[in-house]
């Protein structure tokens, strides 16, 4: 088929002498095999570092937001960082789907399952942030716009904050059912594979019922491109409003309005390290190298390039602005965040941010695995630290030297961000357990153009498929038997009224007759009845026939005269 | 009603297309197509209708976008209209700039949503719904053709045949 053609230039993104049950076969591997000990040690740590988090949360709820470290000056720090970089890294999900799916991206498909599940675990982080800041959880929905018993007290719509409300349940609704939706013909696989009664019931209740049929698919691939078309404008508003946060006020180092852009570039960038973080590890564990292949690293690595030289060429670009602007203020900030108190954390985002994705330039370096591994991890770090530079350098000092201070945290702030990648590792270690981490279903579409198996036969020249013979005929005699008598009275009926010869007589619409419906029309055809003409003859003697044959709503063509309503129809 | 059909099986996407067209040419009507994945050309084979499911998607998203214009005109200008940092707000028109992101996630929120519960509905998807499909190995490697027989078992089985199914089951439905 022409359309499983591809360049032969592009390599393959499924390696291996791959079939489409093979690929059924790995995906569902880790879910239908037993944890090594390797997972239980990591599932545990990050156990005891979530509740922990649970820990510092209760207590910071219990007792007040005294117990972080803020203070008058520095008054927004490791919780809003935390909560931007949660964030940040919730945007490669998204991204890799939705932005990849609408330039079809093929390579996307091994990718995409689990960093969509990192999105939305990581927005769960994210949200922890602003809700537990609230002081007040319970309180929370005092976000929503809802009619109140304090008068009219609505919540503000031109701010920011609000927007953020707006913004990131929007978003992590949107993609948890873009997720889900991808997600149901994968369970269906995996349901139809279960062995044990227990599996079988939870796999077919997380599948909705998947069946599969042509209808599905068709309206499957159209919701699938709408949803990743709605996605695409949804994923850069959602850290267009973050940054809205700090662009909208009027502190130096601020508002200035490359944030949008610039804070887009960014998230992409961490996103896509945290992608490869995960992946390494994953494709390693789960024995998924023939699918997430060095290729797929390598272009995560050059996506990583790009985006942090796009960060780069923002920090600069900050810089230049704050000199060109001639504002003072804004001057200091910059100067006071490289050379000042808070140089080392500047620095730290300088050289994990702009100046390590570098590296990626060298083909050897962005096809090493471990190389790939050690970057992502430093992106991570630096990312973290660009939001920690952005939000306390600029506040630390403030208008007034006598209220200029430092921020240090406190055992609750690092408890709580600890909780909260405790909290995350959690969430994706058990998906990888029970979920099918690549879109086994996507995949397949794929394995004809880009898989090793079909790329060596068509370079070979030979067939990608053949129809050979040798067909398994099996049937149902039980049922054969049953359905004997019907046949006769099949027979007897059509006898007293007519074939139908699809040759010499064409067919009616038979909806037309009062009483008759699609499904009864379809009914009639199977027993043979497909015109007026056959219709119109029927008597007493042919109803009865009729509802014992369909043996559904006895009595109902006598009611409504079909044989005088066809007659009619048919002299027409 | 009882009525006999028969479940063809094949192993291989691009066979069971030349097998849809086959089948198609031969004037018999294939109730049914079973797939483990989409099969690019198969609903344009087999006659299925294009689907609606964008548009409908369209017309949720106007809704989401004119229940944020009214929910923000009666909250923030009709209600309790406020005067923030020397910017009263009387009009929507002159403060609709500041509620552009909400209108643009309303939209989203609403298209997104409605379009997907439509799927889920029309594909009659939902917890506790039992899966519909003939044989486990349509959700693996196989695809399935479903047929009902007229009378013309003989005929349709030799035709299946022709067409290089691995399998033919004939069944009460």
């Amino acid at each position: 088929m022409a359309s499983h053609y591809e360049a032969p230039i592009r390599k393959p993104l499924v390696l291996g002498d791959k079939s489409y049950h093979d690929v059924t076969v790995d995906i569902a591997a880790p879910v239908e095999g037993r944890a090594n000990k390797h997972w239980w040690i990591v599932f545990t740590i990050a156990l005891v570092a979530f509740l922990w988090g649970v820990g510092c949360i209760i207590y910071t709820i219990s007792t007040g937001i005294g117990t972080w470290g803020l203070n008058k000056t520095v008054n927004w720090a490791w919780d809003i960082t935390n909560f931007v970089w949660w964030v940040g890294i919730g945007h490669a999900g998204t991204l890799i789907s939705a932005v990849l799916l609408l330039f079809r991206q093929k390579w996307r498909m091994a990718i995409n399952r689990s960093a969509e599940a990192m999105t939305i675990f990581s927005v769960i982080q994210a949200a922890l942030f602003p809700v537990i800041h609230m002081g007040r959880p319970w309180l929370a929905y005092w976000v929503v716009p809802i009619p109140n018993q304090f008068g009219s007290l609505w919540v503000n719509f031109n701010s920011p904050l609000l927007w953020d409300v707006f913004a990131i349940s929007t978003y992590l609704s949107v993609s948890m059912v873009f997720w889900w939706t991808g997600l149901l013909p994968d369970f269906a696989m995996i349901r139809d594979r279960a062995v044990l009664p227990f599996q079988k019931k939870i796999y077919s209740l997380l599948s909705f019922g998947w069946t599969g049929r042509a209808k599905d698919w068709q309206r499957f691939e159209e919701v699938s491109l709408v949803l990743a078309g709605l996605a695409t404008p949804l994923v850069l508003s959602v850290h267009t409003i973050v940054s809205m946060d700090f662009a909208t006020s009027v502190i130096p180092g601020w508002h200035t309005t490359i944030f949008p852009p610039y804070f887009v570039a960014g998230a992409v960038f961490s996103g896509f390290a945290m992608v490869n973080t995960l992946l390494i590890i994953m494709r390693k564990v789960c024995h998924l190298e023939a699918y997430i292949t060095v290729q797929h690293i390598e272009l995560m690595n050059i996506v990583i390039m790009i985006t942090g030289t796009i960060v780069g060429c923002a920090y600069i670009t900050e810089l230049f602005m704050a000199w060109y602007s001639g504002v003072e203020y804004e001057q200091y900030a910059f100067l006071n965040r490289a050379t000042g108190p808070y140089w080392w954390a500047y620095w730290a985002m300088m050289s994990c941010n702009v100046f390590s994705p570098q590296f990626m330039w060298f083909k050897k370096l962005r096809t090493s695995i471990m190389f790939s591994f050690f970057i992502s991890i430093i992106v991570n770090i630096g990312m973290w630290f660009e939001r920690f530079v952005i939000i306390v350098t600029s506040l630390h000092r403030d208008y007034l030297p006598s209220s200029w201070s430092m921020f240090s945290p406190t055992f609750v702030d690092i408890g709580i961000f600890i909780g909260t990648i405790g909290f995350f590792f959690v969430l994706f270690l058990l998906y990888a357990r029970t979920f099918p981490v690549i879109a086994q279903a996507e995949v397949k579409t794929i394995l004809k153009s880009s898989g090793e198996k079909y790329k060596k036969l068509r370079e070979a020249g030979k067939p990608l498929y053949q129809i050979n013979g040798g067909t398994v005929v099996k049937e149902n005699v039980e049922t054969a038997a049953k359905t004997k008598s019907d046949e006769k009275d099949v027979a007897s009926l059509l006898d007293s009224i007519g074939t139908f010869d699809s040759s010499k007589d064409t067919a009616d619409d038979l909806k037309k007759v009062k009483g008759i419906g699609p499904q009864m029309e379809k009914t009639l055809n199977q027993i043979g009845i497909f015109t007026f003409a056959q219709m119109s003859r029927m008597t007493e003697k042919e109803y009865n026939l009729l509802d014992s044959i369909t043996e559904s709503f006895p009595g109902r063509a006598q009611r409504d005269d079909w044989a005088g309503q066809a007659k009619k129809l048919n002299n027409k | 009603m009882a009525s006999k059909v028969i479940h063809a099986y094949y192993n291989d996407d691009d066979v069971l297309m030349h097998a849809v067209k086959k089948v198609k040419d031969a004037k018999h009507h294939i109730e049914e197509v079973y797939c483990p994945f989409p099969v690019h050309g198969l609903d344009k084979a087999l006659g299925l209708a294009p689907t609606r499911i964008a548009i409908t998607s369209f017309i949720y998203g106007c809704i989401g976008l004119v229940i944020s214009i009214v929910m923000m005109d009666y909250i923030m200008i009709q209600d309790w209209p406020m005067d923030i940092g020397g910017k009263p707000s009387f009009s929507y028109l002159e403060n609709m700039p500041a509620f552009v992101p909400i209108m643009f996630e309303l939209t989203v929120f609403f298209a997104a949503h409605l379009m997907v519960i439509t799927f889920y509905l029309r594909s009659r998807l939902w917890p506790f719904k039992e899966a519909e499909n003939p044989d486990v190995r349509t959700t693996d490697d196989h695809f399935v053709m479903e047929l009902a027989i007229h009378d013309n078992e003989k005929e349709l089985k030799n035709l299946l045949i022709d067409t290089g199914a691995v399998e033919i089951n004939v069944s009460e439905k």
